[in-house]
């Protein structure tokens, strides 16, 4: 009747093959996710590109009007105000797709309609669900990093060559951010405006203080570290060098890249961990 | 050497040992820092048995549930299911249980065969293995005329029954439920009841869990009634029911005022006697006969009824009458 191949277990035959289904148990989950994205497709567009697109035209190109007046065509960093802006605002993109996909998803997961506690009951682990949010969050941030890099790249921001290393970086901040994030979030046992304080004290500062509008260094130096601790920041320096040949002080490409690579970590061990508490409680 | 052979033989026992016993608990615990869920209970379940897990709110029943369905880990005695321990091999026992949770938890966004599609995929099904699989699922939960409706324009019981469509998707061993027809109207609840018995007569392991004493007479083979954590009584419901209980139960009114004088006068008729606010409940083999010995006395009860003892009086009696929170 049913002619899926069979796997022996306990002597009788079984459906499920025990093997595949551990070692992919992540991508089932992110399967999931996606199915759900896609239910909001045209919401994640607008939301996705809505706000971006509006920093592009005011201060990309309405203050970039203004800069590149009084600093010369290429007078920020050697190169025009909006390619100068442009991986900064790819990397906020980013992590805003991934504050989408790991804060009230994750929430739900727990608290709402305790999906997670459904995944759980098969045999996907803790660990799985945090593997498939974080792939679920990687394919929602390259789906808007590169709509809105075809969007930077119309309006002359970037060059084709610079598409792909400024999207790499970009996906780097938001990954290092979801991860983050989702540790932050296992631990939430209500909304209670959570979420909303993410918004104003750590999204927003971290919008605003990263090197976004103009170089790092222009800020004081007890503004400088909100930079230093910031994925946009790392993201951003790093996507101006890599696009455009902005100069960085010696192995600070490797800081950071290992800054971000460490913050993608400790969330993920952070994460496994907690979801797997939570679970068995 | 000898010791060591010895070792040798109950693990060889332990291997084939429990082809036919699916679930061995023995001095299951669950502590939650100081307070303690589950306290220490034995029981046993057999391949293809209908078992049930009956008790008030905060007995311990879904805690139990959780600690057989392999996620809340347990933290004292052993418990063994399909022949493997929970605390170390969870994914690898999940993968062969049917979970029907006390709330449906679909993904509303969904249409009701894509949350069936999704579930099968956790566990790894093909896609073309699964197609066909979410149609015998629908059909057998009398859903197919809803298969392209979104999860939140279903009734309850629909979404009950596509709860319980959902734990059978990867063909399990063991099919738990927590509490599965709480919130139905009876119509829903008689649906759901064949659903279930289909399933037993398949030779599906059912699990159990209910506040219905009707329900759990209907579908149990075997119970254990719960309370504060421990095992107050197990048994078929009908040897409960004749050892906790009597054949026939009467009950009569007396109105409210006078009900506590009378009984004080009629105690000794019966085999055991309840005085409530509101009725006297007399415990007999024969309930018209105590009835008659109650008017021999001289007393006339405003209402008087006879009705065959229940898992109900075997429930209260066990666990006692005072609500609990």
């Amino acid at each position: 009747m049913l002619t899926e191949p069979k796997m022996t277990w306990q002597g009788a035959a079984k459906i499920v093959d025990m093997k595949k289904a551990l070692t992919w148990g992540p991508w089932f989950v992110a399967e999931y996710r996606l199915r759900n994205m896609s239910k909001w497709l045209g919401a994640i567009i607008a939301f996705g590109l809505g706000n971006p697109v509006l920093y592009l035209l005011s201060v990309g190109i309405g203050i970039g009007a203004l800069v590149d007046q009084n600093q010369g065509a290429n007078g920020v960093d050697g190169v025009s105000y909006l390619t100068f802006l442009a991986p900064a605002l790819l990397a906020t993109s980013a992590i805003q797709a991934a504050m989408d996909e790991t804060s009230f998803p994750t929430l739900q997961g727990f608290v709402w309609d305790k999906s997670f506690f459904s995944m759980n009951a098969t045999q996907l682990t803790g660990g799985s669900i945090v593997g498939g949010i974080m792939i679920a969050s990687a394919a929602r941030c390259i789906f808007n990093t590169g709509i809105y890099a075809m969007v930077l790249w119309a309006f002359g921001a970037i060059t084709a060559q610079s598409i792909l290393v400024l999207i790499f970086a970009a996906i780097f901040a938001g990954l290092a951010f979801a991860s983050v994030m989702l540790a932050a979030t296992s631990f939430v046992k209500h909304d209670d405006g959570f979420f909303a304080l993410v918004g104003r004290f750590i999204i927003a500062p971290m919008f605003m203080f990263s090197g976004t509008f103009y170089p790092l260094e222009n800020l004081p130096i007890y503004l400088q570290w909100i930079g230093w601790i910031s994925p946009v920041w790392h993201a951003t320096d790093m996507g101006r060098n890599l696009s455009y040949g902005h100069d960085v002080a010696p192995g600070m490409m490797v800081i950071h890249f290992a800054f971000l690579l460490a913050i993608l970590i400790v969330g993920q061990v952070v994460a496994m961990r907690q979801f797997s508490r939570r679970l068995a409680k | 050497m000898g010791n060591a052979f010895k070792e040798e033989s109950t693990e060889l026992a332990k291997k084939t040992a429990p082809a036919d016993l699916m679930i061995v608990a023995k001095g299951l615990t669950k502590k939650y820092d100081d307070f303690t869920a589950v306290d220490g209970i034995d029981f046993q379940v057999k391949r293809g048995e209908s078992f049930g897990l009956l008790g008030p709110n905060g007995a311990g029943k879904s805690t139990t549930m959780k600690m057989i369905g392999a996620t809340s880990l347990r933290t004292g005695g052993e418990l063994t299911i399909l022949g493997k321990d929970p605390n170390k091999q969870g994914p690898e026992i999940r993968a062969h249980l049917g979970v029907v949770p006390q709330t449906d938890n679909h993904d509303n966004d969904l249409k009701a065969w894509e949350n069936l599609y999704i579930y099968g995929r956790y566990f790894g099904l093909g896609r073309k293995f699964l197609k066909k699989k979410v149609e015998e699922l629908l059909d057998f939960a009398q859903l197919q005329d809803k298969r392209d409706v979104k999860v939140d324009q279903l009734s309850g019981g629909m979404k009950r029954r596509l709860t319980i469509a959902r734990g059978l998707v990867n063909e399990p061993e063991i099919l738990m439920l927590d509490e599965p027809t709480t919130g139905l109207d009876p119509q829903a609840r008689h649906i759901l009841w064949d659903r279930l018995f289909r399933l037993k007569e398949e030779g599906v392991t059912l699990v159990i869990t209910t506040h219905y004493m009707d329900e759990a007479e209907q579908l149990c083979d075997r119970l254990i009634v719960m309370d504060k954590g421990k095992i107050m009584a197990e048994g078929a419901p009908a040897d409960l029911i004749k050892k906790y209980s009597s054949k026939e139960v009467l009950e009569v009114r007396f109105g409210s005022s006078k009900n506590a004088e009378a009984a004080e006068k009629l105690k000794h008729l019966g085999d055991r006697i309840e005085t409530l606010p509101d009725r006297i409940l007399f415990y007999a083999e024969d309930g018209e006969k105590v009835l008659k010995q109650i008017h021999k006395l001289g007393f006339e009860p405003a209402t008087s009824l006879v009705r065959r003892s229940s898992l109900e009086d075997v429930f209260l009696r066990l666990t006692g009458r005072t609500l609990v929170e």
